[in-house]
């Protein structure tokens, strides 16, 4: 088996936009964003791929604090935007096609944004651990 | 200019097995736009990898769909491997390329028949599905399972194949060639599915790759994308060659759809000549402690699992990224200008697999 390096890059809130911006010029491919938790706060990744290479960019925030989308830069990242705003509860602001919290039906709000899980009209799980 | 009106499509509709809605804005019968909706059946299976010992969670990541199964377990089991460092054995990693490559077959052959049905060819889809079961027949064989294979585990994996096994799969692969042959022939000569399938769902080059498009819908369009290119498992030893069309038209998805069964049976076979002797199976012991995004081509084209870890049994995350949910982009340029009735076969050619999708 071939195993490819993969390079992460951490990057504050604010040179999100100008970053993938420059992954767009370059001839990158938005492969996924995902969202998880570190610590309290949160962690997103943007990822990227170029001649089958996977490169990630990185940022933290704390919740409840809303990022900019980059839909107006690649059109694909507004179903992974609607999905983190809709199952973690962040706000992401100016996505191309926003849902506004319609995207993925769930039975309690932000069901992932805890890091237990929890049942509707009940305390905190304790995990079996 | 004709009245606009919007058409609901789904999320209950006989082309559609699984519910996906789209919300059709027509001027007349031509469709101006296309909103999709998801999340009728959302599952939140990554959520439950907070609460599974990490081996445990190798059933429940095959459970994520039930055509690309075994699939889902082998990626995930490449991400937990590749955190902890754990060396797969080499003819684990030429079995699970081989079921991979069956799953392919069978996943192939069941969208053929769907895409024929949504044609209303009917005879189509019966020999389409009458091949699969061959296929089907092979996986139970050899894993016990025609759904879920259950065979994956981190580490290897948990049933060999005999050598005489090998030996009657390849007969039967000689054996299916020539009827997948006269099958794929129908899809490429026949009036009536390149009537209903050419100039039809256009994607150009520079739209897939700009809308993230993966699979045989980014290969449809003329980009040789494929993560099998990437030599994970055995693939970097059975010099494989993507299948790529460039029309980027739904008549271009199935012709994709159909080589690649062509190319599984020959990776297959050339899987099964060159496999090496040895363990399937190491013993793997501890917690993992890391994060990695593990890649796998599935017949609908790029999976990504991503695994993070503390070093306790339960993981962090799981985040899974299915091909169905990078191609929606892609498919709302697809629908955008196109006839009424043109709709299901667009739908079909991006080969939805709203169970992934909402996994």
């Amino acid at each position: 088996m071939i195993k490819k390096a993969q390079s992460f890059q951490a990057l504050s809130p604010a040179e999100l936009i100008q970053s993938v911006q420059t992954c767009h010029d370059e001839g990158y491919r938005l492969v996924q964003i995902s969202c998880t938790h570190d610590g309290d706060n949160y962690e997103l990744t943007y990822s990227f791929d170029r001649d089958l290479a996977l490169s990630h960019l990185r940022i933290r925030i704390p919740p409840e604090t809303a990022i900019p989308s980059i839909s107006r830069i690649y059109l694909a990242a507004f179903v992974y935007e609607n999905e983190i705003a809709d199952l973690f509860g962040i706000p992401i602001t100016g996505i191309a096609i926003d849902y506004k919290g319609t995207f993925i039906r769930t039975k309690i709000p932000h069901p992932f944004g805890s890091p237990q899980v929890v049942k509707a009209g009940s305390k905190t799980e304790e995990r079996d651990e | 200019m004709s009245k606009q009106i919007v058409l609901p499509f789904g999320p209950q509709h006989p082309v559609l097995p699984e519910p996906i809605h789209l919300d059709l804005v027509l001027e007349d019968e031509r469709v101006i736009e296309a909103v999709p909706s998801i999340g009728y059946v959302h599952r939140g299976l990554e959520k439950l990898v907070e609460k599974r010992d990490y081996k445990d969670y190798v059933f429940i990541a095959e459970r994520i769909c039930g055509i690309c199964s075994f699939i889902h377990s082998a990626t995930y089991c490449h991400a937990v491997e590749t955190v902890m460092e754990v060396e797969v054995p080499r003819r684990a990693e030429y079995l699970r390329t081989i079921w991979s490559e069956y799953s392919r077959l069978h996943s192939h052959l069941l969208w053929l028949g769907c895409f024929a049905d949504s044609m209303g060819y009917e005879n189509l889809f019966m020999n389409s599905w009458r091949l699969r079961e061959k296929i089907l027949d092979v996986l139970e064989r050899t894993t016990g399972g025609r759904v879920i294979q259950g065979v994956c585990r981190v580490g290897g994996v948990s049933r060999d194949i005999p050598p005489e096994e090998l030996a009657r799969m390849s007969r039967e692969l000689a054996g299916l060639r020539p009827e997948l042959r006269e099958l794929t022939r129908v899809f490429e000569e026949d009036i009536t599915v390149q009537t209903r399938t050419k100039r039809i769902g256009l994607l150009p080059k520079d739209a897939a790759w700009d809308l993230g498009a993966v699979g045989p819908v980014c290969r449809g369009s003329g980009i040789s994308s494929d993560m099998r290119s990437t030599g994970y498992a055995a693939y970097d030893d059975l010099d494989f060659k993507p299948v790529v069309k460039s029309d980027g038209d739904c008549y271009a998805r199935c012709l994709v759809r159909a080589e690649e069964m062509f190319s599984s049976i020959s990776l297959i076979e050339k899987a099964i000549d060159r496999i090496p002797g040895g363990d399937v199976l190491v013993p793997v012991k501890g917690n993992p402690s890391g994060e990695f995004y593990a890649r796998a081509e599935q017949p609908r084209g790029e999976v990504i699992h991503y695994v993070k870890a503390n070093g306790k049994k339960n993981l962090q995350r799981h985040r899974v990224r299915t091909p169905t949910l990078a191609n929606v982009p892609a498919l709302v340029k697809m629908l955008a200008g196109c006839e009424l009735a043109d709709v299901p076969v667009i739908v079909l050619t991006i080969d939805p697999c709203i169970g992934c999708m909402e996994r």
